[in-house]
C-alpha cells in the first residue's frame, strides 16, 4: 500500500502531474467502464481517486511536513495553526513571519512551544527532535489526584497548559467529544475556563481502542477535506471515503463503495440537468405533497379491461396479464403499443395543442398542474424503471452462465453486462431529461432536444425490452449481436442527446420558464 | 440507587456538608444521593435580598462529563430564569467542564443573582422590562422576592 500514498502526494504536489500514472487505477472507477472511450464530454475515470481516512490522515500530514520544512515546529502545533488558517498555508506563513507571533499562537488555542517553561528560544537555532521529547507526561515522584474523578493515579497527563487529568478521565472526556459530539481539532482541554486545544499526537497517545482512534482520525481531517474544494465525503450513509477531484470541472465521480454521485451538489448522477435546477425541481417535488399521489402510484389500470397491472419491469411496453384481454399498451401514456414503434411516436411531448382550448384563468392553473404532473410522472417512471433495471443484473448473470456452458469464454460473454450497464445510464439520463425539460422555454433548439429525448426513449425501450423479455427465449447465436446493436444505437442516442444540451449550455442556448 | 457512588460525588457531598459555601446549602436527597435540595440567600443589595430560594440539582449518570441539571423551585423575577425555574448559565451548558464542580455552579448562581444580564435573557419579557424600565423591572423583582421567598433563610 506504500505505493498509493506515494501516488496521493504525486497528485497533490501541483499541477504538473501526469494523472494517467498506471498505479493510480487501483482507488478510481475501477470495472465500471460503461463510460466508453468516444465520450470526451463526460469525466474520465482518473480525474478523481477515492481516498481512505488513513489515507487523508496522511496526506494532511505530508501538508504539515511541507509547511514545517519552514516554521520549523513541532508538527501537532502546526495542525493547530493550520486548521485555524482553514489549511491555507501562504495566510500562515505570511501572518507567522510579518508579526505577532504569540498572537498568532493565542488566536490557534495552542502554546507557543518557543516559550514554554519561560524560556525563549530562538527558532532558527533550535532542533525540531527536542520538542517532540517535552512530552506531556509528567515526571511523578507522589502520587496525584486527579481533578475530575478525585481520584489519586500514577499517569497524570496533559497539554501545555498545565492541566492535568487522569488517563481514564481523558479517554471518558475524549470519546464524549468524538463519539458524540463528531469533534475532532476543536476538543478543548477538560479544565474550566481553559481553552488550549488538544493535538493529535496527545490524543492518539491517550486514546485507548482502534475504533475510536479510527473515528478521530476521521474528525480530525474534517477541516482539512471541508477546507479543501477539490475534496469531499462520499454522501453514502456509513461510508467514510473522500473523493479527489484533480480539477473542479469533475462532476461525476463513483465511490469506492460503489455510489455514483455529482461532486458539486452530492445528488446522485443527473445528467444533463444542471445542479440549481436539480435543487428547485427536488424542492417542488417536495413541496406538491397533493400530487404525492402521482409519485407514489406504482400500479395502473389496463385501459382496456381495467384490471390492475403493477410495473415489475422497467420495460414500458406493458402486456396485461388478464389472460382474455392481453392488450399491449404504452405504460406512459397508456395509449395502445403499436403506434408507438412508428413516427408519429408522441409520447414523450405534452403536446400544449390538447390544452389549448382551456383559456379561462381557472383550466389555467390547472393546465399548469397538469403540465408538472406529465413530467412528474415521466420523471418517476424512469426512476421506478431504473430501480427495477437494477434486478436485470441477476437474470442476466444466470444468461451469461449458460452462454458459457455453450461454448462462450467468460470474456465474450461480458457484452451482457456492459450492456445492462448502458441500458442504467440510459434510464438515468432520460429520468433527468424531463426535470430539463420541464423548466425549457420552447425554442428551436429545444424542439431538436425534443426530438433526442424521443430517439433516446425508443432506444431505450427497446433495449430494456429485448434485455428483459426477448434474450430468454431467443437464439442463442443471435443474442450477441442483437445486444450489441441495441446497446451500441441506444448509447449512440444519449450521447448524441448529451453533446446537443452541453453545446447548448456553452453557446447559452437554453431559455427557461419561471416555475 | 442503580450503581456505586462515584468516589468524586461522595468527596464534594463532604466537602459541601463539612464547609458550606456562606449563603447556600445542599442537602443530598435521603433516597438518592445524586439529588441535591438546595437553598440559596438572595444576595446584600439585589433585588432578592431577604429571599431564599429554593432549587433542586441533579446529577446525571455521566456527570462530570456532563453538567448537573440545576432548576429553581422557587419562583423568580430575573431575566435569566424562566417561569419553570430553568436557568441561563453559559457552564450548565457549553462551557462545562468536568474540572468544575457543584460548588463553582452554586456560586455561578448566586453570582447571578447580584447581576442579572438581561442580554443574553432566556426569559423574554422579564428581560425586556429589565432593559426598557430597569426600576420598574427590579421593583417586580421586590415584589416577587417578598411573594414567594420570603421563608426562613439559610443562616450565614
Ligand atoms: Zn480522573
Ligand atoms: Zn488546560
Ligand atoms: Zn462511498
Ligand atoms: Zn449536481
Ligand atoms: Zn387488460
Ligand atoms: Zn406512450
Amino acid at each position: 500500500m506504500e505505493s498509493d500514498e506515494e501516488g496521493i502526494y504525486d497528485v497533490e504536489s501541483d499541477a504538473s502531474i501526469n494523472y494517467n500514472s498506471s498505479d493510480d487505477g487501483i482507488y478510481s472507477e475501477g470495472e465500471n467502464t460503461a463510460h466508453g472511450e468516444a465520450n470526451d464530454f463526460m469525466d474520465e475515470p482518473t480525474s478523481y481517486k477515492c481516498l481512505t481516512s488513513d489515507q487523508i490522515f496522511n496526506y494532511m500530514m505530508k501538508v504539515v511536513d511541507e509547511v514545517n520544512a519552514i516554521l520549523q515546529l513541532p508538527p501537532h502545533i502546526t495542525c493547530i495553526l493550520l486548521n485555524h488558517f482553514k489549511w491555507d498555508k501562504e495566510k500562515l506563513m505570511e501572518r507567522y513571519y510579518e508579526g505577532d507571533q504569540d498572537k498568532i499562537f493565542e488566536e490557534a488555542q495552542t502554546i507557543n512551544p518557543f516559550r514554554l517553561k519561560g524560556k525563549v528560544v530562538s527558532s532558527n537555532t533550535n532542533n525540531i527532535t527536542s520538542f517532540s521529547m517535552q512530552s506531556t507526561k509528567r515526571p511523578l515522584t507522589t502520587q496525584e489526584v486527579c481533578d475530575i474523578c478525585y481520584l489519586p493515579s500514577q499517569h497524570m497527563n496533559g497539554l501545555q497548559c498545565g492541566h492535568f487529568f487522569c488517563i481514564d478521565c481523558w479517554n471518558e472526556y475524549l470519546r464524549i467529544k468524538i463519539i458524540d459530539e463528531g469533534q475532532g481539532q476543536k476538543i478543548a482541554c477538560p479544565a474550566n475556563d481553559c481553552n488550549i486545544l488538544t493535538d493529535y499526537e496527545t490524543i492518539l497517545s491517550l486514546l485507548r481502542g482502534s475504533d475510536i482512534k479510527t473515528k478521530y482520525h476521521q474528525r480530525l481531517t474534517d477541516g482539512f477535506v471541508m477546507s479543501h474544494h477539490l475534496m469531499k465525503w462520499c454522501p453514502s450513509p456509513g461510508c467514510s471515503v473522500v473523493v479527489k477531484v484533480t480539477t473542479a470541472g469533475t462532476r461525476n465521480v463513483t465511490c469506492i463503495c460503489g455510489h455514483a454521485f455529482c461532486f458539486h451538489c452530492l445528488q446522485p448522477i443527473h445528467e444533463p440537468v444542471r445542479c440549481p435546477l436539480l435543487k428547485k425541481w427536488l424542492r417542488k417535488c417536495n413541496d406538491d405533497s397533493e400530487t404525492a399521489h402521482w409519485i407514489s402510484a406504482n400500479t395502473k389500470e389496463c385501459p382496456k379491461c381495467r384490471a390492475t397491472i403493477e410495473k415489475n419491469g422497467g420495460c414500458n411496453h406493458m402486456i396485461c396479464q388478464n389472460k382474455s384481454c392481453k392488450f399491449d399498451f404504452c405504460w406512459i401514456c397508456l395509449s395502445a403499443w403499436s403506434p408507438h414503434g412508428s413516427s408519429w411516436y408522441n409520447c414523450n411531448r405534452y403536446d400544449a395543442n390538447d390544452s389549448v382550448a382551456a383559456r379561462t384563468a381557472q383550466e389555467k392553473s390547472r393546465a399548469a398542474l397538469n403540465r408538472y404532473l406529465f413530467y412528474c410522472d415521466r420523471y418517476m417512471n424512469h426512476r421506478q424503471s431504473l430501480e427495477l433495471e437494477h434486478k436485470l443484473y441477476s437474470k442476466i448473470k444466470f444468461k451469461m452462465e449458460e452462454m458459457q456452458q455453450h461454448n462462450m469464454s467468460w470474456i465474450e460473454v461480458q457484452f451482457l453486462k456492459k450492456a445492462v450497464d448502458i441500458l442504467c445510464k440510459c434510464r438515468n439520463t432520460l429520468k433527468y431529461t424531463y426535470v430539463f425539460a420541464f423548466y425549457l422555454r420552447s425554442n428551436n433548439q429545444a424542439t431538436i432536444f425534443e426530438a433526442n429525448q424521443k430517439d433516446l426513449e425508443m432506444a431505450t425501450e427497446r433495449l430494456s425490452e429485448y434485455l428483459e423479455r426477448d434474450v430468454t427465449t431467443d437464439e442463442l447465436s443471435n443474442i450477441k449481436q442483437k445486444v450489441q446493436d441495441k446497446a451500441k444505437y441506444c448509447e449512440g442516442r444519449c450521447e448524441a442527446l448529451l453533446r446537443h444540451v452541453y453545446e447548448g449550455y456553452d453557446m447559452d442556448l437554453w431559455e427557461y420558464l419561471d416555475e | 440507587m442503580a450503581g456505586r457512588l462515584p468516589r468524586r460525588i461522595l468527596k464534594e457531598t463532604e466537602r459541601l456538608l463539612n464547609e458550606p459555601v456562606p449563603g447556600i446549602k445542599a442537602l443530598p436527597d435521603e433516597q438518592n444521593a445524586r439529588y441535591f435540595h438546595v437553598e440559596v440567600n438572595g444576595p446584600k443589595d439585589s433585588p432578592f435580598e431577604g429571599g431564599c430560594f429554593k432549587l433542586e440539582l441533579f446529577l446525571p449518570e455521566d456527570y462530570p462529563m456532563a453538567a448537573p441539571k440545576v432548576r429553581f423551585v422557587t419562583r423568580i423575577y430575573h431575566p435569566n430564569i424562566d417561569k419553570l425555574g430553568r436557568i441561563c448559565l453559559d457552564i450548565l451548558k457549553d462551557k462545562w467542564s468536568p474540572a468544575l464542580q457543584i460548588r463553582t455552579v452554586l456560586l455561578s448562581i448566586q453570582a447571578l443573582l447580584s447581576a442579572p444580564n438581561p442580554d443574553d435573557p432566556l426569559a423574554n419579557d422579564v428581560a425586556e422590562l429589565w432593559k426598557s424600565d430597569e426600576v420598574r423591572a427590579i421593583e417586580t423583582a421586590k415584589t416577587w422576592t417578598r411573594l414567594y421567598a420570603f421563608s426562613e433563610g439559610v443562616k450565614s
